[in-house]
């Protein structure tokens, strides 16, 4: 990549600066617009130029001296990888947005020993995602699977949230940047605010609800969302009438904690890290800006991301589908594609935005839940339908099977319908018959444009972006903006879905990770607690915490009856009320308390212990008791709350909830988190572009790594590969790879080896080799799966029995890269989705379409004279890959579609082919004489039976591995310590590939750098009861449990379940499936659940030697 | 005037979806009869059928069990143990002469407080009507 300014260009070739500025205008000179009134364009591309312009080759080389200066420092600066002035690298990271890419960044880096300063711009974290209702392709709920991860975010010691922040300016380098973040006012404190919602209630003023995309009202007293992080309150002072007219207070005067500060100002903090990762997501695209989508003017007209709020349970309907217009449940809904995306003509957005296809095929089946049992006429009208993922191929086959309608047109007139309700739309059908149709509701499938502030941070951190503003990166370094220590990933990179995200995530953690390697653990913090005292054998004496959180739990409940009933309970020794027990001076009463009554358990009768149970943990902590020795009592959220008509019942309830609580609590008992010795090696099977880069990135984080590969030597499918998409040179690449590979002390090569057995688990892996016949045992942490995939062999259209039929990888090598057979050619056929996404391979391969137009597009440039032809069913250029798919039609490739049940016809005719196809627009069958016939076969997994059976974990019926979870766990497998990466999990291209090997290895690195893995202490355990009987190893899903037949030493060999604590996630599947108490699960004991069940029926008090 | 019955029901509700989608019913004030008594567990498939026929037997007049939705486990398949057991149970409570219908397996995953709110009162109702469990000698 080059990068100019218009005047120094015109002043080296000596023309004029308006003559360069319409070159670029006219597409002569191809270089898109850059920060700082900057141009950039490909090397490639320049050379081109130069040519045609006759400029001098001396010339040239000056320019490209002087353009591409900076690129080259940093390629320089990294093949040593040691920054000048090491000494001042700082073990702290920013990251820049708060949705699940920046969470994921943030929760890896401070996971693996950095502080993480993690930035938002608005009042609470969680993006778009927790937006969402469902996700593709499971149907899974979206907030279920974010919360989680959001509260743990939170939470976590190294990570210190600044929201309503903002990035105001940036000094210094990689490794050191000095960054000054500008924190707005929230007018709530933070460290007061209980989340009791009585400022918005009466707060009188109302506005747009950002989070519901302005479809809904809420306060100027808000919270982002019911379950945001943190938790808290903000007032929007653009509304709040004290700031606009200087009264009302409303909120200070009723706010139960006295949290609210109208005195808070701008905040200005600045920070010192060594590495910015930039996750600031996208905009949706605005339709409003163009009438005919009829958005704004017809009210049945909503945006996708507005659809997703409407079918939310937690949406303004509460998940009731209405149409807006007249709010009844509609019976006809159309989806519009392409809204704002391949729409170069009206919105320059040239690309495709990736992910709206799959969403409108998820909609269209997820709104049958929402109107029980009805019927819905569902119709998605489309240009070319892309369901490229893992998985959405079957997903879109089976929206076809619900009797989904998907019709291939794009509708030319959207207008309201009758008496301003539903919307009526004309079309022209494939038969080319115009057609009008009328919808209850229509949803326009918004495209991704790039953050309303990427010119701003791309002008802040001094980044390329692309001519669409996307963040600019390269193939081979796919998160690595143009500056050194600052990564893009996520929706800012480039229009993606969920997985790919949180795979840059991961990758990104682990480039600012390598830079800042030398750092690492100096910032990052443990608390130290003091140590535990021990109670073994002193009887159970309770103390119970009754919180009256202001009025919320006190207005419908009798809190003091429920504190007189607590104190004559068994077991409990001591009884307080407080106004708010999670407060501060709260958390130092029980300390006391404990301390002066020497309580051994405690019982909190508050709010959730999802959000609060953490938080008095650490209380139990400090005051020398184990953290499992408190229960809490949800008199909040699962009683106030939702009993404010029945004080009396309230009471009731809470008291049986405090005595439930008391019964279990005292049947507690401490539970220690195991310590896992790891051993800090990996393993890499596989040693393909991903094998390798997984490698280098193990071990440039300090891991030592064993890489198998079955084969005699390393590089797999990238040897075949010239460039990649992004037109960079593939063989240089890999061979650089295999020098690294084979010259790092930390990596051991292992070639024509294959794994023949394995044993253990995360931590403690013993693996014996195949190494040419020899074995050798090896012991590994961690392991990852990188056995890629290679192109299916055609069995059709002549391949086999002509030598003008080639697959894709074929022709590359024999005729795309050599000149010669590329001018001797003059007519060249590529047919499409050849045995993919047909019901024996039911996906598709996501980089064939992508593959033969960018072959199209180059025998086009290296030969204007030449015919090319693409049959095909839907062109999936995904993404940015759109733009080549618009310059082969610009350069005169055809397109022709085909349908299966009208599949091309090959014939040989001497030298030449022929090619029978049906084209749709002409209406007509066509005959094309062909040199070469280009089948693109797809990819099919290799034969890994063999390994996943070794490792125990699945594959799907295409033979690529399961992941753990296809959202929000894309490289782990369902094993702990099992990675996976590259075209072993799906087909993709080179980058995706490579973002996936660094994430896993980012993954591995996270668990292999302790020396000792704490594992969760709510695990299965073993009891005496246990007689060997073995149904419960089957039950549970994790693999976790085996048969022990160790005889002891009276020569009675007792068979006995083991459970291997490393793999027990603590579900419980076996205690439930015992006949016979033989195996519980620590917290959740019969014991402890009986004296609950027991504890709950009224009137029945445990006795005093239960 | 005899007091309106009121029942004990008791509800095992899985950690990672319907104990949370109780919690947001909390948040958003959505009012259901104070009759369940909540136990959280992490999953419907650490439920052993122990305890619901011990409910019965202590004197509970409903048990509810509540998970993820099926393909939305935290654990893959908890919940689908849980239905089948579910199943084994209601034939177990027939036998001993409890009512199956005091008894209920029910999906509800986190965001859905509104369908939490609905399905406890209807079930509330349901057990107000059958009248109080009548526990064997």
């Amino acid at each position: 990549m080059l990068t100019f300014k218009v005047g120094t260009l015109a002043r080296h070739l000596g023309v004029h600066r308006n003559t360069v500025t319409n070159w670029i205008k006219k597409g002569k000179l191809k270089a898109s617009p850059a920060p700082a009134k900057r141009y950039t364009i490909s090397k490639r591309e320049f050379t081109k130029f130069c040519e045609t312009v006759n400029i001098p080759g001396e010339t040239m080389e000056n320019l490209f001296r002087e353009t591409s200066g900076r690129t080259q420092d940093k390629k320089e600066s990294r093949e040593d990888l040691k920054i000048p002035g090491g000494e001042k690298l700082i073990g702290s990271v920013m990251v820049v947005g708060g949705g699940i890419a920046g969470i994921q960044a943030a929760m890896e880096l401070a996971d693996s020993g950095y502080y993480v300063y993690l930035i938002e711009k608005t009042s609470g974290i969680g993006g778009t995602m927790a937006q969402l209702d469902k996700t593709f392709p499971a149907n899974d709920c979206a907030s279920c699977i974010i919360l989680p991860k959001l509260v743990e975010c939170g939470r976590h010691g190294n990570i210190e949230l600044l929201v309503l922040s903002g990035v105001e300016s940036v000094e210094g380098s990689a490794g050191h940047f000095n960054i000054r973040v500008k924190k707005k006012p929230r007018y709530i404190d933070t460290d007061k605010c209980i989340a009791c919602g009585i400022c918005a209630e009466k707060c009188p003023i109302t506005v747009k609800d950002e989070f519901n995309f302005n479809i809904s009202k809420k306060k100027a007293a808000y919270i982002k969302y019911d379950q945001s992080v943190p938790l808290k309150y903000a007032i929007e002072p653009s509304a709040c009438i004290y700031f606009t007219l200087g009264k009302c207070r409303a909120c200070e005067k009723f706010c139960p904690t006295g949290a609210v500060n109208f005195k808070q100002s701008n905040e200005i903090i600045d920070i010192n890290v060594g590495a910015v990762i930039l996750a600031p997501g996208f905009k949706p695209f605005d339709p409003s800006k163009y009438d005919f989508f009829g958005y704004h003017i017809i009210k049945d007209v909503v945006t996708s991301l507005e659809y997703e709020r409407l079918l939310s349970v937690s949406g303004p309907n509460r998940g009731a589908l209405l149409r807006p217009s007249d709010d009844m449940e509609p019976r006809k809904i159309a989806w519009l594609q392409c809204v704002g995306s391949r729409n170069h003509n009206n919105c320059g957005n040239s690309y495709c935005s990736n992910i709206c296809c799959t969403a409108a095929v998820k909609q269209s089946m997820t709104s049958l839940e929402h109107i029980k049992g009805r019927d819905l006429e569902r119709t998605v009208f489309f240009m070319d339908l892309r369901s490229q993922g893992k998985e959405s191929e079957r997903y879109f086959e089976k929206a076809k099977k619900e009797n989904v309608r998907f019709v291939r047109a794009l509708p030319h007139t959207v207008e309201p319908g009758k008496d301003g309700t539903g919307v009526r739309m004309g079309y022209m059908d494939e038969q080319g018959r115009v057609m009008v149709e009328t919808f209850d509701m229509v949803v326009l499938s918004i495209g991704f444009e790039a953050p309303a502030d990427a010119l701003m941070l791309a002008e802040l951190f001094d980044i390329e972006l692309d001519r669409h503003n996307f963040a600019r990166t390269s193939c081979f370094e796919p998160v690595e903006t143009s500056r050194e220590g600052v990564y893009a990933i996520g929706a800012f990179q480039s229009p993606k879905a969920i997985p790919r995200s949180v795979v840059q995530a991961s990758c990104a953690a682990a480039s600012a990770s390598r830079l800042l390697m030398e750092k690492r653990g100096t910032l990052a913090k443990t608390k130290i607690y003091p140590r535990e005292r021990n109670i073994q054998g002193e009887p159970p004496l309770v103390g119970v915490f009754v919180c009256s959180c202001g009025l919320n739990i006190a207005g419908t409940v009798d809190v003091e009856r429920v504190v007189e009933y607590a104190a004559q309970l068994p077991y409990v020794a001591y009884v307080e009320n407080n106004l708010f027990s999670c407060s501060a001076d709260a958390q130092e009463s029980i300390i006391e308390k404990i301390q002066e009554f020497q309580l051994n358990r405690i019982v909190i009768a508050a709010c959730t212990p999802r959000t609060h149970e953490p938080m008095f943990q650490e209380t139990l902590k400090s005051a020398r008791l184990n953290r499992f020795m408190v229960e809490m009592a949800n008199i909040r959220n699962q009683n106030s709350w939702v009993h404010q008509e029945d004080s009396i019942g309230a009471t009731q309830k809470a008291k049986d909830q405090v005595r439930m609580a008391v019964a279990k609590v005292a049947n507690n008992y401490p539970l220690q988190q195991e310590r896992i010795k790891v051993v800090q090696k990996a393993l890499v099977v596989g040693g393909g572009v991903v094998g390798m880069n997984s490698a280098l990135t193990l071990s440039g984080l300090g891991i030592e790594t064993r890489l198998i590969e079955k084969g005699d030597f390393l590089g797999g499918n990238a040897l075949k590969l010239e460039t990649c998409f992004k037109e960079e040179a593939v063989k240089p690449m890999v061979v650089d790879l295999i020098r690294r590979v084979n010259q790092d002390k930390k990596i051991k090569v292992y070639k024509k080896t294959t794994l023949e057995s394995v044993s253990g688990s995360l931590g403690n892996f013993h693996g014996c080799l195949n190494i040419s016949g020899e074995s050798e045992t090896i012991d590994f942490g961690a392991a990852i799966m990188a056995t890629g995939a290679k192109e299916a062999t055609p069995c059709e259209y002549l391949y086999g029995e002509s030598s003008k039929v080639m697959t894709h990888m074929e022709f590359d090598v024999n005729i795309l890269y050599n000149q010669n057979e590329v001018n001797k050619a003059q007519s060249v056929v590529f047919i499409q989705c050849v045995g993919s996404r047909e019901p024996q391979r039911p996906y598709c391969s996501r980089v064939c379409c992508i593959h033969s137009v960018k072959a199209a597009v180059t025998l086009k440039k290296d030969n204007p004279g030449i015919k090319v032809y693409i049959l095909y069913r839907d062109i999936r250029t995904y993404g940015e890959w759109e733009e080549y798919y618009k310059e082969a039609r610009d350069l005169g490739v055809l397109f022709i579609r085909y349908e299966t049940y009208g599949k091309p016809l090959v014939k040989k005719k001497g030298d030449h082919l022929k090619i029978d196809v049906f084209d749709p627009i002409a209406r007509r069958q066509v005959r094309i004489t062909a040199d070469y016939l280009v089948l693109a076969s797809g990819v099919i997994a290799n034969d890994n039976k063999n390994l996943a059976d070794l490792f125990k974990f699945t594959m799907n019926p295409d033979g690529f591995f399961n992941g753990a979870h296809p959202k929000l766990k894309p490289v782990d497998l369902s094993q702990a310590g099992l990675f996976l990466a590259g075209l072993c999990n799906y087909p993709k291209p080179l980058d995706e590939s490579i973002e996936e090997a660094r994430a896993a290895a980012c993954r591995v690195v996270t668990l292999l750098t302790q020396k000792e893995i704490k594992s969760e202490a709510i695990k299965a355990f073993v009891t005496d009861n246990c007689d060997g009987c073995a149904i419960c190893i089957d039950v549970c899903p994790f693999h976790a449990l085996s048969i022990s037949t160790e005889g002891n030493k009276t020569n009675q060999a007792r068979v006995k379940v083991v459970t291997d604590s490393a793999l027990c996630q603590g579900c419980g599947l076996c205690a439930a499936t015992c006949p016979n108490e033989g195996i519980m699960v620590h917290g959740f004991t019969v014991k402890q659940l009986l004296a609950q069940v027991r504890a709950a029926i009224n009137g029945f008090v445990p006795k005093k030697e239960c | 005037m005899t007091p309106r019955f009121e029942p004990v029901i008791i509800g095992f509700l899985c950690n990672w979806c319907s104990y949370t989608g109780a919690d947001l019913a909390g948040v958003a004030r959505l009012q259901y009869p104070p009759n369940l008594r909540p136990i959280r567990v992490m999953c419907t498939g650490m439920v052993h059928p122990d305890l619901v026929t011990e409910a019965f037997a202590s004197g509970a007049d409903g048990v509810l069990i509540m998970g993820c939705h099926p393909g939305e486990c935290h654990y893959f398949k908890g919940n689908i143990k849980a239905a089948a057991r579910a199943k084994v149970i209601s034939i177990i409570l027939r036998a001993s002469g409890v009512d199956p219908r005091r008894f209920e397996l029910n999906w509800i995953s986190s965001a859905e407080a509104s369908v939490f709110a609905k399905l406890i009162t209807e079930f509330t109702m349901r057990i107000v009507k059958l009248g109080p469990h009548k526990v064997a000698p």
